[in-house]
């Protein structure tokens, strides 16, 4: 078996895998497995509509993990994705509701305000880290709850008392009747083209810049990076602004497409966490972030047809969709032991 | 003759790679035994299935003529057999007894008794001429005086046969003397030993036999007495080597890098270096010689702008650079082999292209307003790699996945690529074999022939007299004195790195000759 095989065989194994432990639970609640895999697979395939759902839901996802990801790239584990993204929704939110604009400068504004407050909410626990060596972990958890309350409580200041602001304008939303048209008037939106245009803005950025190079080496090994003449605070401090400013954009996809407004959170979306699967599960690779997304997106939505169609409690559905993602994170193990069968093998 | 250890046709894999082939060592009681061989021949892998830390995939161990089976490093012990590591396994505030004891604490009545362990302790010190106090603390005694406590350790857990691992790495030329009569006494006494090295001088002064292994195979054994270090190199490498490496007389010009009244301190605040003085040419390399931890770190540190200087002043090309930013230094013309080369040298899981590109990288035509072009970056790579001889798979390969003497290779291209005018080599051939080793000797030499400067940092007297034209000796964060390695022996360059007056020895005169002219500066 040569490493290729290897490389495509172990997603393949692992989700087997996931779906054979998922039954067997399943099976021991006392509900049919066949029928609750039909139900997920219907949920994200079954037609135009629930294709046009997933792809809506894996947008943000993508943002999500492009930001882990890319701090992770420098050595820096960004748990504030979810805060950051919490801030760009308002942001966006904000701007869509309040400025009169055209289409052309609206749109892209509302994205910018977005990609601005998570760098923003990026910036503070970057510089933290970078001047007074604070663990980023603990700052971006705090910063987490800050953007939470605090967006809250702005929800409320700027719809003079509503739970929810006012809908977007017209000029600022994502929603495409196009799109819309296509998916059997699904809310797919043109976020998944900013989300995928961000994949290729990363991939360039660390593969094509001078300041992806320092990244990367500063990622890689700080003492190296500093004795060959690098700035690594400076580094430190924008991987996490850029970090930010993808997980505001996460942020800006529900606000301009998916819910056209924002309303007070009772908790988090927990879409930045999810991020943090996301972007381990891609390997922390721009291509590797769109398939982790598309894998996230499409179990988290296709997993809301299967109380309706199979008639499985919501309960058990995470539980078999927590199973999935486990083995597929959990490619490690099945790649040793491909290999350990392989050297057997070999031996004889 | 009786054998006390007998490992016969060894063969030990790690997946696909065969780290010992067939390699057999028999090692007699009562004598010295070598192990020779370069870096990655396989000689940890040897001794750690030994130990009971590996399990050999082929062969057998015999213990005093019985095969045996060493799962464990407990095994290994109850055996009799005990390592000398290379770097101590010392708790530094614990006493000597304290050390030897700990993970067997004896107790009385549950209570710890240190007394009757000291007791002990003192009688094997004595026993084998160790003199070593049981009640010293071990951040208060020499490096010498420490590895004695890890010999007295394995002696006091009832070692038989002694494994020491490079032991001589870290000690003075007296001390090394020191610890071959403790070698010869323990024998005299029946024990048995056996020595891991690559230094082939020492092999010849105390070994009775050597087991030569090249990259993984056992070569043979060779009675001491019948060989000589060329011939012990040769089977070594597997090739002809030379040693000393060819140079002719230096011409040293202008003034490149003035050190004045430097003092620099170490991550805890405490001065390391005090008020040093230093003065290096165009044309000539000067030689740091001293002990570990006399300052020469953060002397370097302080040079190239990695730690802050907290007075004094460093010029280089008549430039003011102290406390100016690493890259700002570089760019006025420093070269730096940095000492660790995993942290400071490279970028181990960048490729060997990235990391050609490290210092350089920001400058056109590597980038262009940001934007990277790996193209020529590559190019630049496949260049070093060439002249500099780097054995890798191409430039797209880990820097990891290289051998020691390669990643060095890598960065001495790389360094010395950028013509640098004066270059800081430190511990440049640490850890690395021959063969590697005249390689870097002769790249430092010619860089000297070309007009440009060289600083070598060693804590190797043999490359420090080889390849110095002049030897700047560095005691407690002071030069101490500047000597000429023709007109100086080891025996004397050994004294003043362990902070004797140089009045204190004899053959001071030739010394004084030395420092005349230039030199005198140097040393206010």
């Amino acid at each position: 078996m040569s490493n290729r095989v290897i490389n495509l065989l172990v997603p393949i194994i692992s989700i087997i895998l996931g779906l054979l432990v998922g039954a067997v639970v399943m099976l021991f609640s006392g509900y049919n497995p066949i029928n609750g895999y039909i139900a997920l697979w219907n949920g994200v395939f079954e037609d135009s509509y629930a294709i046009g759902e997933t792809i809506r839901q894996i947008s943000p996802y993508i943002l999500a993990g492009l930001a882990v990801a890319f701090a992770f790239r420098t050595g820096l584990f960004n748990i504030g994705v979810e805060g950051q993204l919490i801030v760009g929704w308002f942001a966006a939110a904000y701007v869509g509701v309040t400025f009169e604009l055209p289409a052309i400068i609206h749109i892209p504004f509302a994205l910018l305000a977005a990609a601005a407050a998570g760098a923003l909410w990026g910036l503070v626990p970057g510089l933290l880290k970078a001047k007074f060596g604070v663990h980023e972990v603990i700052v971006t958890i705090m910063m987490n709850y800050i953007a939470l309350h605090s967006v809250n409580a702005l929800i409320k200041t700027v719809s003079g008392g509503n739970y929810k602001t006012d809908p977007i304008k017209e000029t600022a939303s994502l929603r495409s009747e196009f799109l819309a048209n296509l998916t059997d008037f699904s809310t797919l939106h043109y976020g998944i083209l900013v989300a995928l245009a961000m994949v290729v803005v990363m991939w360039f950025i660390l593969e094509k810049t001078k300041t992806g190079f320092e990244l990367k080496s500063v990622g890689f090994n700080d003492h190296a990076s500093q004795y060959a003449g690098m700035n690594v605070n400076k580094n430190i401090v924008l991987s996490m602004v850029i970090s930010g400013a993808f997980a505001g954009l996460g942020g800006a996809m529900e606000a301009l497409g998916t819910f056209g407004y924002m309303a007070t959170l009772a908790g988090f979306t927990g879409i930045g966490f999810d991020g943090i699967a996301v972007a381990l599960l891609g390997a922390n690779t721009p291509l590797g972030v769109i398939f982790g997304a598309s894998l996230f997106g499409s179990l988290k939505y296709g997993a809301g047809n299967m109380p309706n169609a199979a008639g499985i409690p919501i309960e058990i559905v995470s539980i078999v969709i927590a199973l999935i993602i486990f083995f597929v994170a959990s490619g490690y193990i099945i790649r040793v032991g491909l290999q350990r069968m392989n050297k057997k093998k070999g031996a004889k | 003759m009786e054998y006390v250890i007998e490992m016969l046709n060894i063969r030990k894999e790690f997946g696909n790679f065969v780290a010992n082939d067939n390699i057999t060592l028999q090692l007699e009681k009562g004598e010295i035994h070598a192990l020779l061989g370069e870096n990655g021949a396989g000689k940890s892998t040897l001794m750690n299935v030994l130990f009971g830390l590996y399990q050999p995939e082929g062969g057998e161990i015999r213990v005093r003529g019985k095969k045996t089976d060493i799962t464990d490093p407990n095994v290994a012990n109850n055996l009799g057999i005990g390592m000398v590591h290379q770097h101590f396994m010392l708790v530094e505030n614990l006493t000597v007894t304290e050390n030897i004891i700990l993970g067997n604490e004896p107790k009385k009545r549950g209570m710890l008794n240190i007394k009757d362990s000291a007791k002990k302790v003192a009688e094997i010190s004595k026993l084998y001429g160790l003199d070593v106090d049981p009640y010293a603390k071990i951040e208060d005694i020499s490096v010498g005086m420490q590895q004695r406590v890890e010999i007295l350790k394995t002696l006091y857990r009832g070692a038989e046969i002694l494994i020491f691992d490079e032991p001589t790495a870290s000690l003075t030329p007296q001390e090394i003397e020191e610890l071959i009569g403790i070698m010869r006494k323990l024998i005299t006494e029946g024990k048995s030993i056996i020595l891991i090295t690559h230094k082939l001088q020492e092999i010849m002064d105390v070994s009775d036999r050597v087991t030569v292994i090249r990259k993984g195979k056992g070569i043979g054994t060779v009675i001491t007495v019948e060989t000589n270090p060329e011939k012990l190199a040769t089977l070594m490498v597997g090739r002809q080597v030379t040693f000393k490496t060819e140079k002719g007389p230096s011409h040293p010009t202008e003034e490149i890098l003035h050190i004045e009244n430097l003092v620099v301190e170490d991550y805890r605040g405490i001065e390391k270096v005090k008020g040093l003085n230093l003065s290096v040419r165009k044309g000539e390399i000067v030689g740091i010689a001293g002990i570990d931890g006399n300052g020469q770190s953060e002397l370097i540190e302080a040079i190239t702008g990695l730690r802050k200087v907290k007075s004094g002043k460093i010029k280089l090309n008549s430039k003011d650079i102290t406390g100016k930013h690493p890259r700002e230094i570089t760019e006025s013309g420093l070269g730096h082999i940095p000492q660790d080369r995993h942290k400071h040298g490279l970028v181990l899981d960048f490729s060997v292209g990235y990391n050609a590109a490290l210092q350089s990288y920001y400058q056109k035509p590597y980038s262009n307003k940001g934007i990277m072009n790996y193209k020529i970056v590559a190019e630049k790579a496949n260049k070093i790699i060439q002249t500099y001889d780097v054995r890798t798979q191409g430039e797209h390969e880990p820097a990891r996945a290289l051998s020691g003497g390669n990643q060095q290779k890598l960065i001495i291209g790389r360094e010395v690529d950028r013509n640098p005018d004066l270059l800081i080599a430190a511990l440049p051939t640490r850890g690395l074999d021959v063969g590697a080793i005249e390689f870097i000797h002769k790249k430092l030499i010619e860089q000297r022939d070309n007009g440009k400067a060289v600083l070598l940092i060693s804590y190797e007297l043999d490359e420090v007299m080889n390849i110095s034209d002049r030897i700047a000796v560095i005691y407690d964060g002071k030069i101490v004195d500047t000597v000429s390695p023709t007109e100086t022996t080891e025996q004397q360059l050994g004294l003043l790195m362990a902070g004797q007056e140089k009045e204190e020895f004899v053959g001071a005169a030739t010394n004084d000759v030395v420092l005349k002219e230039g030199d005198d500066r140097d040393v206010k």
